[in-house]
């Protein structure tokens, strides 16, 4: 469905379904140079279940006009003008890599219209590596290899898909190779950035998930256990056979773990 | 600091798209000869045919082991995805279905199997959709050939019989600056030898039957997705673009951005269509594929070799391979396909069709059959048998002429193929010096 922020087209996926102020709302916040597809099965699983669903395609993403937004916190915020032009008020903020990040800001920097947050692949501090970001910068295609093979589970490229048929790094690459050129370094740099994590948990009020891939090479879970200590409160779900890519790598159980945690009233 | 590496070619090969099985840990593809899944329960079985949950439902739309060779091929061509049919006519007729309605166009190589040719010049037409056939040699006449209506731009990685070399980033600039995606057969290559989305083609597909599975026990085909063709971007394709009543009303592009056309074709054209493979069928062509990267190797070495004894031979008045260096594509080869131009070609013979009939009638190792692409090497007369129904002027448009034959050179010991050659082109020159019907024959001795 398409919005307009800030005079500028906005797309949001909506699982075919018209928005009810009367539901409640899920809105999904893709990570680094991807777009609202990449939550695929989830979000339809949400639409088709009784809640609005929003999955966002942040500014120069996906269908969305551009330029792509410089920090995590504009990111939050852009969000919520989002929420704003779908005429809605509060949601349960779902966010994956970067966009787990994009959560917490919403819920410290908007916290009467977060109801839950769930960060999924999340760490703090998200640093990105020289290599990768210099890659980004010079748009590289070994920056679209270094997201494409972190971004999964080591056995990934071994092993079967859950979604029959599919190749995870190849449609990895495609979405990547479709970015305007500067959207992943400034996707990365806006991680890499990023500097209000333990202030954002500190503020958040709200219930917390994490749920991450026990395998995971962008954001270790042992970084991300380190993060959850700095909420008030945050439950954890790991996901043993996934790497970073949870919502493909391990679709099923990401969306069992969302259903459960957005369910509870 | 060095960036993360890809497994290779030859581990991909034996590996992706398989994770040995859980329950009794066998490490080769379970072949699942099954047309059902049970569901967990209702909720579950709600939730897969709705696209909620991953999963199988009924093996005409997907099936674990045939899934193992989509993901398989998939990742050997470096595309987002696979669909794996019935045959290689039905990956054609499926690409075809996906993206054309009634009333639409495509321009196509007129180097093409006979069988495509048959398809898109006749039976499509029947249903609406016209196709303009080009010079696959004159990249501009692809350019010339488009209309308002023309949805996609097709042609083969080598064309067949002649082994036209498409130039694949010249006509898919073409294709592309029209906002049309380009689809390759790329069957005579295999990924081994060419990877056509590297070179900018959009959409693929083998006819599996020939190297990938290449042992000649499987009749099958595969159409892979680069994912890189922007469907919205085009704004040609309402069928990927739009709701569809169908299916949902569904938006595919919207749904899954990348895996739009797989998601509509197999949500589609496998479930109202039905060209499927069977569980066997992909069991048999995974066994190929795991030596993939030996075989083409040994194919290729065996073919330049016979192309070298065909080449001298007085017998022979050209040899149509794009390594030699008289072929129209030789540049062309050594830039797309520095690794080999396959292992099917064709040569011209002198004494037309009877030092042809002659020929082939001798031969002892290879086997007069309609096929290519087998471990065992293979030989035809195009004219009489795969291009039979081609008119004379399409015949010669496509490089077939009355002497013509197809050879596909298998594996077996290079020098026993070059004497079994050798032995028939000497019965055809007997053939052609004989004395012609009705004169007195010599007496023996």
């Amino acid at each position: 469905m398409d919005f307009t922020v800030d005079g500028k087209r906005a797309f949001a996926y909506t699982a075919a379904h018209a928005l009810d102020p009367a539901k409640r709302t899920a809105l999904f916040v893709h990570g680094a140079g991807l777009d609202h597809s990449w939550w695929g099965l989830q979000s339809r699983w949400f639409g088709y279940h009784g809640w609005n669903v929003l999955a966002v395609d942040l500014p120069g993403h996906g269908r969305s006009g551009g330029p792509p937004i410089a920090t995590v916190e504009a990111m939050a915020d852009w969000v919520m003008r989002l929420l704003d032009a779908a005429g809605l008020g509060r949601a349960a903020v779902v966010g994956h890599s970067m966009g787990s990040l994009v959560a917490v800001e919403c819920a410290a920097r908007h916290a009467a219209r977060v109801e839950r947050i769930a960060l999924l692949g999340a760490a703090y501090p998200m640093k990105v590596g020289d290599a990768f970001l210099e890659a980004a910068k010079k748009n590289e295609t070994t920056a679209f290899d270094m997201s494409t093979i972190w971004g999964h589970a080591p056995q990934v490229p071994l092993g079967g898909n859950p979604n029959p048929g599919m190749w995870m790094y190849g449609d990895n690459l495609a979405r990547l190779a479709r970015l305007a050129p500067g959207v992943l370094h400034n996707d990365l740099l806006a991680c890499h950035q990023y500097a209000g994590g333990e202030a954002g948990a500190a503020k958040t009020a709200c219930p917390v998930l994490f749920i991450l891939g026990n395998r995971d090479q962008m954001t270790a879970p042992r970084v991300a256990a380190g993060f959850a200590k700095a909420f008030k409160s945050a439950q954890t779900v790991l996901l043993p056979p996934s790497g970073h890519s949870m919502m493909a790598e391990a679709p099923d159980a990401t969306l069992d773990a969302l259903a459960a945690f957005l369910n509870q009233e | 600091m060095a960036g993360p590496k890809y497994p290779s070619f030859d581990t991909l090969a034996l590996h992706a798209g398989h994770t040995p099985d859980a329950t009794f840990g066998a490490r080769a593809v379970p072949i699942y000869a099954t047309t059902s899944y049970v569901f967990r329960d209702s909720e579950h079985a709600a939730s897969l045919f709705n696209m909620e949950r991953a999963g199988h439902v009924y093996s005409r739309i997907s099936n674990p082991t045939v899934a193992v060779l989509e993901e398989r091929v998939a990742a050997l061509e470096g595309g987002v995805g696979a669909i794996a049919t019935a045959s290689g006519q039905a990956a054609l007729h499926l690409v075809v279905a996906t993206l054309l309605d009634a009333g639409s166009h495509i321009v196509a190589s007129n180097s093409l199997y006979g069988g495509s040719h048959n398809l898109l010049g006749y039976t499509m037409r029947r249903f609406g959709i016209d196709t303009t056939f080009v010079d696959p040699r004159d990249v501009e006449g692809f350019r010339r050939a488009l209309k308002d209506n023309t949805r996609l731009v097709f042609g083969e990685t080598l064309g067949n019989p002649g082994l036209d070399v498409l130039d694949i980033p010249a006509v898919s600039k073409i294709a592309h600056e029209a906002g049309l995606p380009l689809l390759v057969d790329s069957t005579f290559t295999t990924p081994y030898l060419m990877k056509p989305f590297e070179l900018g083609a959009d959409l693929l597909y083998h006819s599996a039957t020939k190297f990938l599975g290449g042992h000649g026990v499987a009749i099958g085909g595969v159409i892979v997705d680069s994912g890189r063709f922007d469907w919205e971007k085009s704004g040609k394709f309402p069928q990927l673009t739009a709701p569809y009543a169908g299916f949902h009303n569904m938006d595919f592009e919207e749904e899954s951005g990348t895996r739009a056309f797989l998601l509509r074709a197999r949500r589609e054209g496998l479930r109202d269509f039905g060209a499927c493979m069977a569980p066997m069928t992909a069991f048999q062509i995974l066994q190929g594929i795991e030596t993939l990267h030996l075989r083409m190797p040994r194919h290729v070495e065996n073919a330049r070799k016979v192309v070298a004894f065909l080449a001298a031979h007085p017998m022979v008045e050209r040899v149509m391979y794009p390594e030699q260096p008289g072929h129209p594509d030789h540049e062309l080869a050594r830039r797309l396909l520095p690794r080999g131009c396959g292992a099917v070609f064709s040569f011209d013979m002198q004494g037309g069709r009877a030092a042809g009939k002659r020929f082939i009638e001798t031969l002892r190792v290879f086997s007069h059959l309609a096929n290519v692409g087998d471990a065992k090497s293979l030989v035809i007369h195009p004219a009489s048998t795969t291009h039979y129904r081609m008119s004379d002027e399409d015949l010669k448009k496509a490089g077939v002429g009355a002497g013509t034959v197809r050879l596909s050179i298998g594996l077996e010991d290079a020098e026993d193929l070059i004497e079994d050659l050798g032995r028939a082109l000497r019965a055809a020159q007997r053939a052609t010096q004989a004395p012609k019907d009705g004169a007195k024959a010599p007496k023996a001795g």
